[in-house]
């Protein structure tokens, strides 16, 4: 019994309760916007090869803070999700790479 | 023993909101949002493998994607993006009001988000009608004839036009791929159209507001899916 009340007393009941603060969801909104602009603003920018590259970070990190903070998953107890995300972006940066992989070395077409 | 073990438990058995196959709220809650993480997992291979299609032809045909590109409307991909951004903070406040057990303010942030959500979708169909009216919809009467980006400071006999062919696979996947995110977003207002009626009954509260969060995890999920379509779709050679 005392095993089972010790046990319960660490089975999160209140698993992602994190109330967000109203600051901190606007602050959030206007890193998004900031990003926005920037990305716009970058485009139009000359950095020969890199504008791509720019682009695809600044919209990592976006997709980023949204999924942290306006997804929950900073606050999160729960390691499973952790599990679940890390393996959707890595299979699909298999998906991406090895699928480049061939395409870019194809020399003799 | 056994027997207070399950009087203390009674209460918690006695909870609507909790299902009688989980033993704590806790887990229950788990539960769903692991379901719904690995959905949005499943979501992530799904668009992959378009955005796979994207950079196999862009890397193909790289200039004929940035001169079909910049037909795009780079101020109302802009307007979007911010208007998605919009309606992700309306699904966090309403979140948010749901936690505090505030009713009208949880109705009010979803009707906010839905209404987002039909703007996206109202200036998207004002950009497919542009595309119609251009003939650049692929299929019989696609058209293009288009410089390539960069051209226009050369003598005009010697400019250099985008293979129309390469512009429409642009355009395939242009209309593939915002056509899909698309559907996800009609689906999504439909979803929170439920979701608002629901709550405006009465039927989320602090300790039960499950469906609100996960449909949140979606939306979220969506908004990031533009924040990449955005970026590639619009944003390709635009200094030239």
């Amino acid at each position: 019994m005392s095993d089972h009340n010790s046990a319960s007393e660490h089975t999160p009941e209140h698993i992602s309760e994190h109330i967000s603060s109203l600051g901190s969801c606007l602050a959030i909104w206007l890193a998004l916007l900031a990003g926005t602009t920037l990305t716009v603003a970058a485009a139009f920018i000359d950095l020969g090869p890199f504008n791509t590259i720019v682009a695809l970070t600044i919209a990592t990190i976006k997709a980023t803070l949204v999924v942290l903070f306006y997804m929950h998953v900073k606050y999160t107890h729960e390691k499973l999700t952790g599990l679940v995300i890390v393996s959707a972006i890595f299979f699909l940066f298999i998906l991406l790479a090895l699928s480049m992989a061939d395409y870019t070395m194809r020399l003799w077409r | 023993m056994h027997t207070s073990q399950a009087v203390a438990d009674k209460p918690e058995h006695e909870n609507p909101a909790l299902l009688h196959h989980f033993a704590t709220k806790g887990q229950q809650k788990n539960a769903a949002s692991l379901g719904m993480w690995l959905f949005l997992a499943q979501e992530v291979m799904f668009f992959g493998g378009l955005f796979c299609a994207y950079l196999v032809y862009r890397y193909k045909y790289f200039g004929d994607f940035g001169s079909a590109s910049q037909q795009l409307d780079i101020r109302l991909g802009t307007i979007n993006t911010v208007v998605l951004i919009c309606s992700s903070l309306t699904v966090v406040l309403a979140i948010r009001a749901v936690q505090l057990g505030k009713r009208m303010a949880l109705v009010f942030w979803l009707l906010a988000t839905i209404l987002f959500g039909l703007a996206f979708l109202g200036i998207k169909a004002n950009e497919y009608a542009e595309k119609f009216e251009k003939h650049h919809v692929p299929g019989t009467s696609f058209s293009y004839h288009e410089l390539l980006p960069g051209q226009e400071k050369f003598p005009a006999a010697e400019r250099q036009y985008a293979n129309p062919h390469h512009a429409e696979m642009f355009f395939s996947l242009y209309f593939a791929m915002t056509g899909m995110h698309a559907l996800h977003m009609i689906i999504g207002v439909g979803l929170f159209g439920f979701l608002a009626y629901k709550a405006w009954r009465g039927k989320y509260t602090p300790d039960y507001y499950t469906p609100i969060e996960n449909a949140g995890l979606y939306w979220h999920f969506v908004d990031i899916v533009w924040i990449y379509l955005f970026g590639l779709l619009y944003l390709i050679d635009r200094h030239r």
